[in-house]
């Protein structure tokens, strides 16, 4: 992403239009796919989400910034997208960005309920310029003075292609234009425009709602499986070529050669995509090793191989199979992948359970010894119906994970909690020392954070600025989506989506969790 | 005399004296050298020696009837009022002004900044009752990078176009020679040249003890030779044809306002250095919690958002409307609000 904002920047500020079109063309030819054509497609405006939006954006800021400071702020600039990036008052520099791929996936996978938390987590990471590429990037707000055309001359610097052959190969060709960029490489032939191969809208599912649902369910209806945490997507194996998306429909082929040369047979699966030796899920850090590069390395193939978890079939052969029930189909699929052996795919397990008790413990059981996210819930007669239709798939995610962790520092907030100490910096024992593991901002009544404001002022060792360090004294509940290794931390642990879930004021201190206990929930997570 | 003993234009009361005052004054107390603080013209002026020196050099030997040097924390009585000067950070021998009448602390900041500058003397924080501060950068919007990591921008920025002279335009006072040691700090011995306008003011830094490298100036230098190098020049020769005599030269600028994007285009900016001489909103917030003041008096540049922003904390807050400031005097070499 960093490079992506260096070439916004300059698209932004180089008043000259050959200088852009160089600047362009350096970008297509160093940048690998997909990011090269997912930053075409930005930039020339062919892409757009469906749930974030500038408002979603402004309302994410507003959580943090007084609106009144933020009119006058917005009066002043003049540009939504630059208000919010300069105004938003949290930074740790300490990750970066993920790929422009990944942000793209990310913002159009993540569930609505789920996009404030992911964009606030997002802004607080960059620098600025990263910070207004990202919110730029958001708010589709891209056409910095960049046509089409602009883009097209640029793909035609770098490649020698005549201008007109790339705009008669343009139309056809969807994001993020690998076979456009193969060819404009010099590796493939001009891109063969006519697919065979389409993607078929996925099904999607429900989450559960405990108390609601289970008690209207009846258990022998429903089929239960893991729920994997990789990436799903939809396998295309016809006429001896396969062709693999994301949930999106976006062509991820190109980035997983080990999968697309490996596979054989006619069909459309649907599956989680997963990294792992032997078949063997790693963690979704490792896939992201894989889904950041893209163009994959002999390294990341050796230390990453990809497969296909299958759980569905869509088309057996040429048959379309999608109006069958469930059972039929997971026949089906069984069947087929007894006919066709193979080593990049597997079938996705089913879990035997006898009520919904049972599979509520073996569902916590699964969580806590192997990580899993949860299980997902399947009629066994419901057909694939594209889209997320009610009650017939369910995903019961795991509760998440908790540890106790000690309040290091305090930073005061922002906005309507700007004169309470609102952020703070957690910390776990490694042998008589504390150190710190994360940083969270959230998850207060208003009650209690005038009472935790209160422990704070009386309970300081040391202010600096804005920030003071406290007596290391109180314990929070600390709830994460899970726990991967960090070099970027000094304890060498990082926590994803961390947030308060309770003050613990009855716990000592030393009760509080230890590094070696993060450790395991990595282990497990 | 009832408090505070200051009023809306900065006039010491029992004292008859004017802070920074835009009209000739009998008598004035100058924070700083900058034109939109320090005109010529005044009675008496009482200042730190590094001002008196800078007055003197942009306006000459008389340009005011009598001047009192004043060192930082040396204590001034002045019938039943105490002055003492505090460093503000903001240029060389900038100051905050401390005013102690009956018991009661003023502090007057003048510009100021709370990062660090190793061309101007470091900010030091003044407990007081009543906080007269400025607010150039009183929007949340301003939060100023690491001046550093912005010089870095730079350094990268030549490396990369080793064919294109850099111009940096700067103010001549204050953030040219703060531009000057960034650059030394990141290790470059090179020769910097400097345009016309900036040549006496880095004469009189190095004069009064601050080291700025090898400087020459870009006049009859060939055009050739300034490839790959940093020239300083005023922010108005960016857009003239001074600049453009130059071999297609990367334009930039340093400026706390460079952080807004249509402002650096407005100003044709190619590489935008946001490196402020004066506190960002952060500072700001920081520096009205810690001074202790119950009162905030706000001016000079965004007043309203401050002032909003004090009275959410319980303070009571007002703004100074000091009609020289708002009228963001004009000045040879573009002193404008200092940035
Ligand atoms: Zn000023
Ligand atoms: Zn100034």
């Amino acid at each position: 992403m960093k490079r992506f904002a260096e070439l916004l920047e300059l698209l932004a500020l180089t008043p000259s239009r050959n200088r852009k079109i160089a600047a362009l063309a350096t970008y297509f030819r160093e940048v690998p796919d997909p990011d090269r054509g997912y930053a075409l497609a930005v930039l020339t405006g062919a892409l757009s989400f469906k749930n974030v939006k500038p408002a979603l954006l402004r309302d994410v800021v507003l959580e943090e910034v007084d609106p009144n400071l933020f009119a006058m702020s917005y009066d002043y600039v003049g540009d939504l997208g630059e208000t919010i990036a300069l105004i938003w008052p949290h930074q740790q520099s300490a990750e970066e960005l993920p790929s422009l791929t990944t942000l793209i996936e990310l913002f159009n996978t993540t569930p609505k309920p789920d996009l404030p938390r992911l964009i606030a987590s997002l802004l607080t990471r960059p620098s600025i310029a990263e910070r207004w590429a990202l919110v730029k990037l958001a708010t589709g707000a891209l056409r910095i003075g960049l046509s089409a055309r602009l883009a097209k001359t640029a793909l035609a610097e770098m490649s020698g292609r005549p201008l007109q052959d790339i705009e008669e190969v343009w139309h056809g060709l969807s994001p993020p234009y690998a076979a456009l960029f193969a060819w404009l490489d010099g590796t493939t032939g001009r891109p063969d425009i006519d697919h065979t191969a389409r993607f078929h809208p996925l099904m999607l599912s429900n989450p559960i709602d405990e108390e609601k649902d289970l008690a209207k369910l009846a258990p022998e209806d429903f089929a239960a499986e893991w729920k994997w945490d990789g990436i799903r997507v939809q396998l295309i194996l016809s006429e001896g070529r396969a062709s693999l998306f994301s949930r999106t429909g976006d062509d991820i082929a190109g980035a997983f050669p080990d999968i697309v040369d490996n596979v054989v047979g006619e069909a459309v699966l649907d599956g989680e995509l997963l990294v792992g030796r032997d078949r063997i899920p790693a963690t979704f850090n490792d896939l992201q090793q894989r889904l950041n590069r893209k163009v994959a390395t002999q390294k990341h193939l050796t230390s990453y191989p990809a497969f296909i978890r299958v759980y569905d079939m869509l088309f057996d052969g040429g048959d379309d199979i999608r109006a069958l029930p469930w059972r039929e189909r997971r026949q089906r699929l069984a069947a087929w992948l007894d006919r066709n052996p193979q080593s990049r795919l597997d079938l996705s397990d089913i879990i035997a359970f006898k009520d919904w008790d049972d599979l509520g413990r073996i569902r916590r059981q699964g969580a806590d010894e192997h990580g899993h996210e949860g299980v997902m819930l399947k009629q066994i007669t419901s057909p694939y119906v594209p889209g997320r239709p009610k009650g017939l798939w369910f995903k019961w995610k795991r509760d998440p994970n908790v540890l106790d962790a000690i309040l290091m520092y305090a930073q005061r907030g922002h906005g309507k909690r700007s004169s309470y100490y609102s952020d703070y910096t957690f910390g776990v024992w490694k042998d008589n020392e504390i150190v710190p593991i994360g940083k969270a901002y959230f998850g207060f009544t208003d009650e209690e954070l005038r009472r935790l404001d209160k422990w704070v002022r009386a309970n300081t060792v040391q202010a600096f600025g804005p920030v003071r360090e406290v007596r290391k004294e109180l314990v929070f509940e600390v709830a994460f989506d899970s726990a991967q290794e960090s070099k970027r931390h000094k304890s060498g642990v990082a926590l994803r989506f961390p947030r308060i879930s309770r003050i613990r004021w009855d716990k000592p201190a030393q009760e509080a969790a230890t590094l070696a206990d993060v450790r395991t929930l990595i282990a497990a997570t | 005399m009832a408090f505070p003993f200051v009023e809306r234009n900065l006039r010491i009361t029992p004292i008859d004296t004017f802070i920074d005052p835009p009209q000739p004054r009998a008598r004035a107390i100058i924070t700083h050298g900058h034109a939109d603080h320090a005109r010529s013209g005044h009675g008496a002026v009482l200042a730190t020696p590094d001002t008196i020196a800078i007055m003197k050099t942009r306006y000459g030997e008389t340009c005011a009837g009598a001047f009192q040097p004043l060192n930082f924390g040396e204590p001034l009585h002045i019938d039943d009022v105490t002055v003492t000067l505090y460093p503000a950070g903001h240029i060389l021998g900038s100051a905050q002004v401390l005013l102690e009448h009956k018991g009661r602390r003023i502090v007057v900041t003048g510009d100021y900044k709370r990062l660090p500058d190793r061309t101007a003397q470091p900010f030091e924080l003044v407990r007081c009752d009543l906080l007269v501060t400025e607010a150039t950068f009183g929007l949340p919007v301003f939060q100023h990078p690491d001046p550093a990591d912005e010089t870095r921008r730079l350094m990268r920025s030549l490396q990369r176009h080793g064919d294109r002279s850099h111009v940096i335009g700067c103010y001549a006072l204050g953030k040219a020679q703060r531009m000057i040691s960034l650059i030394r700090e990141q290790g470059c011995t090179d020769p910097i040249y400097l345009h016309g306008a900036m040549i006496r003011l880095c004469d009189l830094y190095e004069a009064l003890g601050v080291p700025l490298g090898v400087l020459k100036p870009a006049l009859g230098v060939a055009k050739g030779e300034l490839a790959g190098k940093i020239i300083i020049a005023p922010p108005s020769a960016l857009k003239d044809r001074w600049s453009r005599r130059l071999a297609d030269p990367v334009l930039a600028m340093a400026s706390g306002w460079m952080s807004v994007k249509q402002r650096a285009r407005q100003s044709l900016v190619e590489l935008p250095l946001v490196i402020s001489d004066h506190c960002d909103w952060n500072e700001l917030r920081q520096t009205i919690a810690e001074c202790g003041a119950e009162t905030i008096w706000v001016t000079h540049g965004r007043e309203d958002a401050l002032v909003y922003y004090c009275q959410a904390q319980g303070l009571i807050a007002e703004p100074l409307s000091i009609q020289a400031y708002e009228d963001g005097p004009e000045d040879a070499d573009d002193a404008g609000d200092g940035e």
